[in-house]
């Protein structure tokens, strides 16, 4: 059995507008997909699905819309999905997320739980290790290879490091945060979608899993957003002009040394 | 799904004038299903062809091979193909999702795919005996087999039911000598079956399978084509090639059954495909307008960019309205029809059969629109677009073949007409009422002087009085000419214009009246300016065609006294065109593609 947590991110391609109150962004129009680290997850853990039997359960935090990636997981061939849908729990921060995606977990069956090492829209990094230290298993972060032992109570991962590999074995359960490199996910096939339209989707509130609602949301964020800017403008870039290569080495050396004032 | 509840009838949109938005099916209304796949479709396109985009576009017939059969894997080739032949079974929305996807990121891939599932499976999906679809679908739904349409001849273009190509029956009765020539058949550098036609006994056109690697058919060299480079086009020989009998596809003389059915629904298909295409054109347009300095900003602040924007947005709306109405169209049409049965083929050709005035617009519609965004994106990038490499050079040449295969644009202006005539002949529709009612109505027509901004009655009214004069000039000319109206191809073609500029603004109006009504009226703006646009030229260029038809029918019957009720009728009312333009412009730049 294994768990694995996705997150709805915007769409890289999407281009992101900051909202007037300057700490989040226009949600409209905005396209939502699966964060791609976690595809990473889902994809590893419906291979160790196929090759040791049981069940792959997926398990989000967020707004109505996210049935739609939790669908997607679905039509790769996840048995079931779980969606935390709680008003109170919107713009919750990352330990406040791990605490109702444990709430979920915990009383659930599991071997393996599966999230993206991180999250391609705020980068925080945060939710896979809170997770595993709420329910108290061993956390294996920036994973690039999974293999679990034949007997299935231990696995052996690999994490890379600094051109060197790290294997590291760990005894189950435990919670793995995938890093790109660990697989190719699958596409959705038309079938698989087809199925999963009959794959159960449960919703649950915060009272549904026992928790309280006053620790959730903006007000109970342990990590504030202050503001939010864009990137900022590119510069137009500039053409060294000079007759010789010297000529031009030197003008360089120049604008690096008196304008840009980086060398 | 939610299809119209009171369907209208093929073709009546130009004589029912108060059809409800609620009974029109418009993209705001696709399913949760819907949108999977067409994100499933993007994934794999983006994925699997796009990556490949280069190597694909020097033509690689191995690399096609595999990547169809991939396609195959994950059910993108058995949309219309039934379950019980390893296919999807979805919906013609799902269809037109699909084709649309790929017009949009497959580049010439997109044919290859287009073809093989539109004309190159469903001649046997839609005709063919059980032990025929038995033998043939699975393997074309898994993309195992690769179908082609043998229809085109060098001497039968568009006369394609007067080929030379010949089949006579064994002395044994057991199989058919084919013998002949088919050319311009795309996928034919690897495809294993062969849906062709030819004339049993000289005069009865019939429809075969046929298997490429029998005895006797043999394969041309590749074609060097203008565009279209990445997919195989060659000609079949057919020397004494022996055809079992089992293998006849419908009817002996029934051919043209097959053949027209399938190029229906294979214009549904290509009219998707452009769609696609030209909001992939419109898309790289804007991001290089956004891009691009001159004068020391972005072109796309410019009045004549933003204005080739919003032209090219207003366009691309229109035709994505009426091709999704016609998709809902045809899917009301099946509605109790058990799409697992048997029966299932000759009940969707019997819906493509009645939808086929619709079906012949979305394509025409839809490849004039695909060519005039794909012109204007070159015109954007200037001097660059005109570079290899991109984008805009590549689109330009693939986009033009789109107004010439299934059916040329000029046949399917022909179509349109003749079909819409031979309806009245049938008494199907009443020509001498609609034109009674219509002139009743326009004597007595005064057009809105001016436009309300955020409402759409004055365009309301006027599609009414359009309608009105369609029917009054087609009657004129319907009684003028009586069958010989087939010989005036000149007045057939700016009848038809009149029909596709009426769909056109009909199925912009409803669409944005539903948004106007939806849950986030908001949703509407942008639609609703771009209504305005369209009606703005619409308006003007029936009353033009209008006006010429009535000009041409003199003598006798002279139908020049109604030229001044239709220069009166057909008033735009007063609105402050270029603000309108810079505001669709604006709401697109903005979103950095076409999106509503």
């Amino acid at each position: 059995m294994s768990a694995s947590g996705v997150k709805q991110v915007p769409d890289t391609e999407t281009q992101i507008r900051i909202a007037p109150d300057g700490q989040s962004i226009v949600k409209d129009d905005i396209k939502w997909v699966m964060n791609p680290y976690d595809e990473f997850g889902v994809e590893e853990a419906l291979r160790i699905k196929e090759k040791f039997g049981g069940e792959v359960t997926i398990v989000s935090l967020g707004p109505k819309r996210v049935t739609e990636s939790i669908r997607t997981a679905l039509a790769m061939g996840a048995d079931k999905g779980v969606l935390i849908n709680d008003p109170s729990a919107e713009d919750s921060d990352a330990l406040a997320t791990a605490r109702a995606l444990a709430a979920v977990i915990k009383d659930m069956e599991y071997d393996l739980i599966f999230t993206g090492q991180r999250g391609v829209d705020d980068d925080m990094g945060l939710v896979g290790a809170s997770v595993a230290e709420i329910l108290g298993i061993p956390q294996l972060s920036v994973i690039t290879k999974v293999e679990v032992s034949e007997d299935g109570t231990s696995v052996k991962v690999e994490r890379p490091v600094e051109g060197q590999t790290l294997t590291i074995e760990s005894p189950l359960p435990a919670l793995i945060t995938a890093q790109k490199g660990l697989n190719e996910p699958r596409y959705a096939s038309l079938p698989g979608i087809m199925k999963a339209k009959k794959k159960p989707l449960e919703e649950k509130t915060l009272a549904d899993l026992g928790l309280d609602a006053s620790q959730f949301g903006k007000e109970a964020r342990k990590l504030k957003v202050l503001e939010l800017t864009p990137p900022p403008q590119r510069q137009a870039g500039k053409i060294i002009d000079g007759e010789t290569p010297e000529e031009k080495a030197a003008e360089l050396a120049r604008v690096l040394h008196e304008e840009a004032k980086v060398i | 799904m939610n299809v119209n509840q009171r369907r209208l009838g093929g073709g009546m949109f130009l004589f029912v004038d108060d059809v409800n938005f609620e009974d029109v099916f418009t993209p705001e209304d696709f399913s949760s299903e819907h949108k999977d796949i067409a994100s499933a479709v993007e994934e794999f396109i983006n994925g699997e062809i796009a990556s490949r985009s280069e190597e694909i576009e020097e033509l690689n017939n191995a690399l096609s091979r595999k990547l169809m059969q991939k396609a195959g894997e994950l059910g993108i080739l058995g949309i219309d193909i039934p379950e019980k032949y390893g296919g999807m079974q979805l919906d013609k929305i799902s269809s037109a999702i699909a084709s649309e996807k790929f017009g949009f990121g497959a580049g010439s891939f997109t044919i290859t795919e287009l073809n093989h599932t539109g004309i190159g499976t469903l001649p046997v999906a839609l005709f063919g005996t059980e032990e025929q679809k038995r033998k043939y679908l699975p393997g074309l739904s898994s993309g195992k087999l690769i179908g082609a349409f043998g229809l085109t001849e060098p001497e039968a273009g568009s006369d394609a039911l007067n080929p030379l190509t010949t089949a006579t029956l064994s002395e044994d009765g057991k199989y058919y000598v084919l013998n002949g020539n088919k050319q311009f058949i795309t996928n034919a550098g690897f495809a294993d079956v062969i849906f062709t036609y030819a004339k049993v006994e000289g005069k009865l056109f019939t429809a075969f399978i046929v298997e490429q690697n029998w005895e006797g058919v043999s394969v041309d060299e590749e074609e060097d084509k203008m565009g279209m480079h990445g997919t195989s086009t060659r000609a079949y020989h057919f020397d004494n090639v022996k055809v079992p009998v089992e293998n006849v596809l419908g009817e002996v003389g029934k051919g043209h059954i097959v053949a027209l059915n399938a190029l229906n629904m294979g214009r549904f298909k290509v009219g998707s495909v452009c769609i696609g295409s030209a909001k992939r054109a419109f898309f790289e347009a804007i991001k290089y307008a956004k891009q691009r300095r001159q004068f020391g900003r972005p072109i796309c602040e410019f009045g004549l960019i933003k204005e080739k924007i919003s032209e090219m947005a207003v366009r691309i709306y229109a035709a994505e309205s009426m091709m999704y109405r016609t998709a809902g169209l045809i899917e009301s049409r099946l509605q109790g029809v058990d799409m697992g049965s048997d029966e299932s083929g000759i009940r969707t050709a019997e819906a493509l059969e009645e939808y086929l005035i619709e079906c012949s617009i979305n394509k025409v519609y839809g490849s004039e629109t695909e060519d005039y965004v794909v012109d204007e994106e070159l015109q954007v990038f200037g001097g660059y677009g005109y570079i290899r490499g991109n984008h805009p050079e590549l689109a330009y040449r693939n986009a033009r073949i789109n107004r010439i295969w299934e059916g040329t644009n000029e046949i399917n202006r022909l179509v349109v007409v003749n079909t819409l005539g031979r309806r009245a002949a049938k008494g199907i529709i009443d020509v001498d009422r609609a034109q009674r009612k219509g002139l009743e109505r326009l004597e007595v027509f005064k057009p809105e002087e001016t436009d309300i901004p955020g409402r759409l009655d004055a365009q309301e009214s006027l599609l009414g009085a359009a309608k009105d004069v369609f029917s009054l000039v087609f009657g004129l000319a319907y009684r003028r000419y009586g069958r010989a109206l087939r010989r005036e191809q000149e007045i057939i073609g700016m009848l038809a214009d009149i029909m596709i500029e009426i769909y056109a603004m009909e199925s912009t109006l409803l669409r944005a009246k539903k948004l106007m009504s939806g849950k986030r009226p908001e949703k509407a703006y942008l639609p609703v300016q771009m209504t305005k646009i369209l009606f703005y030229e619409s308006i003007e260029k029936v009353g033009f065609l209008a006006r010429s038809i009535l000009e041409t029918m003199q003598g006798e019957m002279s139908a020049r006294k109604y030229i001044p009720l239709v220069r009166h009728v057909l008033v735009s009312p007063n609105l402050n065109i270029v603000s309108l333009r810079r505001e669709v412009a604006g709401g697109m730049i903005q979103s950095g593609r076409y999106l509503i």
